[in-house]
């Protein structure tokens, strides 16, 4: 299968601001190059701690930052070497729903003209027939029709939720960067934009970048888990596989640190000492060695590529007979 | 359970609007005993009174807000009897909170020292050379790294989790009998969520501290709770022993909310499960509605839930719910 979205490699460093009288040559080195495919119709989600690189790559997708290397292709073309009508083409192939629906809509504006103004900007639909299609964007939501003469403020957050997804879908993209857009909302009202998210896809067959820091929530909505540590992946693969088998020593603290759905579940918790390093001076070899419960000598000399194991892919040296010796990991 | 070492009785508590038009129910006719040492976790979402009730433990409430009714005993004493005085020796001694946010528990302009050693000075008349010497200890004990160091510096220089260990330390100093954490951990990472829950266990192992957490979180209640009590709309809706109601709630509500979170293994998909969603809206406390009010959300409502609210019902051993489902000797599970 082709990939909606590709990404080789991508990098993204941002200088760190010197002071006053010097200037300075550090780099953050928040996403260092990342690999990854989206197909279409499918949910990429995306896992990692604060400072791992996951908003950074989601706004290196939506064009809002520059990679400093790598390439991100949609269907095929590189997306910063396109020339305007491309450009516009992505823009509207490419939507977002963010954490906080309080922030992400105009409060002055009325819901019909929310999730009308990407129709009007980018298509030449005359007035009626946006109208037309923001009542049936409504109703996709699970909006009353009434919806679209009120402001935002007369709505709770999980309503506005429901108005953002209509906005980002009112173009019909084929892809929508969901940056935890349940971690705002009530717990009753998360099952209800989780199931909504999950339907639209099923109808629409739109793919999905989705980041989140509760767990359960990715897996659950993931064809394909992405495991973040600091600007690297470390484990890619099969939702499930990852979920229920990790194989990366980070992926399994992070899993086993999850919180259980039941007091019974049997929990074996792998703890992690100290906290995620600056992303200004990464580890050298494996960035995850120093917090590693397995190091090898070479973690510290020597930066893991991603290796084919049991149907997934994992950056670490446990899982390489020429370093691990006869302890090498096997699936 | 001998004597409990909290009780509430019947506590109501309203918050009336500047001209007396408006009074939300935030907590209603709430009824509840914790055990020394016992963990209990207060589940609710937003505006189900929560917060408000952890206040009023501590009278710590807002102007507008009134304790219209009910008890609150500690350590068999009348906490809503007490004076200012007697209640300012009370918090932080006997009673200590932390709240979800420690950078707003801490002071910007102050040393770890000063902040950690303060409860100590203010209680215990600690000198300030011996409060810094305790707040070490403190410091050792919620494993801060290189702790005399970290004495004189100040909160910018930490990161959340070890902010969040600082409160965790200025909480413990006066080794209370009860720890109220409000959210504790929503604004840390998975990682740094698990050592901190630990860090409680672990504190809580060593001083016999009684816990009650409020969190929205039933995983938080999973793993660390002996007890839970359900919150919808100001009142305790479903309480017991955590095990029994995972496996077997009798609300509605409850149920709906444990089969309603996403689950690790679950992934999308062919196969994929659905989560049950509950649909509509928590109500407005200022306009509950008639009867019971979960029923305009509820999949079970019959008539009598529309017009009369349900009292407290024993389910079980230790359980109980507000639900006419149970009145009838209908399970929900069934």
């Amino acid at each position: 299968m082709t990939a909606l979205l590709e990404a080789v490699d991508v990098v993204k460093h941002f200088p760190v601001r010197g002071s006053l009288w010097r200037s300075s040559r550090r780099l953050v080195r928040a996403v260092d190059g990342v690999t990854f495919a989206i197909p279409p119709g499918q949910t990429l989600g995306v896992v990692g701690e604060s400072g791992c690189g996951k908003s950074t790559t989601a706004k290196l997708i939506l064009r809002l930052e520059t990679p400093t290397a790598g390439a991100l292709r949609f269907e095929g073309q590189d997306i910063q070497s396109l020339d305007p009508a491309g450009l516009r083409r992505y823009r509207s192939s490419v939507q977002a729903v963010f954490q906080d629906p309080y922030a992400s809509l105009n409060p002055r504006m009325r819901v019909r003209a929310i999730i009308g103004e990407p129709l009007a900007t980018n298509t030449p639909l005359p007035a009626r027939e946006i109208r037309k299609r923001v009542l049936a964007l409504l109703e996709l939501v699970g909006l009353p029709e009434r919806a679209h003469d009120l402001f935002p403020h007369e709505f709770s957050g999980g309503q506005r939720q429901r108005i953002a997804i209509a906005r980002a879908l009112a173009l019909e993209p084929k892809l929508v960067v969901l940056d935890e857009p349940v971690s705002a909302l009530d717990v009753s009202i998360r099952a209800q934009v989780l199931n909504l998210l999950a339907d639209l896809q099923r109808r629409l067959g739109v793919a999905y970048f989705f980041i989140a820091h509760d767990l359960a929530a990715v897996a659950h909505m993931s064809h394909v888990v992405a495991v973040m540590y600091l600007g690297k992946i470390v484990e890619i693969g099969d939702a499930r596989a990852i979920a229920t088998d990790p194989k990366h020593p980070y992926t399994r603290a992070l899993f086993s640190a999850a919180l259980p759905s039941h007091p019974d579940e049997a929990r074996q918790e792998i703890p992690l000492t100290g906290e995620v390093p600056s992303p200004i001076d990464p580890p050298a070899g494996c960035r995850f060695h120093p917090r590693c419960p397995e190091a090898l000598p070479a973690c510290a000399a020597q930066v893991p590529e991603l290796l084919t194991v049991a149907g997934r892919h994992v950056a670490c040296h446990l899982y390489d007979a020429s370093l691990a010796g006869p302890a090498a990991r096997h699936a | 359970m001998g004597e409990p070492l909290l009780e509430l009785r019947h506590l109501a508590v309203h918050y009336v609007s500047a001209r007396g038009s408006r009074v939300v129910r935030a907590v209603d006719d709430v009824s509840l005993r914790l055990g020394a040492g016992e963990t209990l976790g207060v589940v609710g979402e937003s505006g189900s009174g929560k917060t408000t009730l952890a206040l009023s433990i501590l009278r710590l409430l807002p102007p507008a807000a009134r304790v219209v009714g009910g008890a609150v005993t500690f350590e068999g004493a009348d906490l809503l009897a007490k004076s200012d005085a007697e209640m300012r020796a009370v918090r932080g001694k006997r009673i200590a909170m932390i709240l979800q946010d420690p950078m707003a528990s801490l002071n910007p302009l102050l040393t770890i020292g000063d902040q950690v050693g303060e409860p100590l000075r203010v209680h215990e008349n600690a000198s300030r050379r011996s409060a810094w010497s305790r707040a070490g200890d403190l410091l050792r004990a919620v494993r801060i790294p290189a702790p005399a160091a970290r004495l004189y510096e100040y909160p910018h220089q930490m990161s959340g989790g070890m902010r969040q260990r600082i409160v965790g330390a200025m909480a413990i100093s006066c080794r209370p009998r009860l720890l109220i954490a409000d959210e504790p951990t929503t604004s840390l990472d998975v990682t740094i969520q698990s050592q901190y829950l630990t860090l409680l266990r672990e504190l809580q192992v060593a001083h016999g501290l009684a816990l009650i957490f409020i969190t929205h979180n039933l995983g938080i209640v999973a793993r660390m709770c002996d007890r839970i009590a359900v919150m919808y709309a100001g009142r305790i809706v479903e309480a017991g022993a955590v095990r029994t109601i995972f496996n077997a709630p009798a609300h509605p509500y409850t149920r709906a909310l444990l089969e309603s979170i996403p689950r690790i293994q679950d992934g999308a998909g062919p196969g994929a499960r659905r989560l049950t969603a509950i649909e509509g809206q928590p109500p407005d406390l200022a306009d509950p509605p008639a009867g019971c009010a979960f029923h305009p959300r509820c999949a079970h409502a019959m008539a009598r839930c529309r017009a009369e609210s349900p009292p407290v019902l024993p389910v079980g051993e230790g359980q109980a719910a507000r639900c006419w489902l149970v009145a009838e000797g209908t399970p929900t599970s069934a």
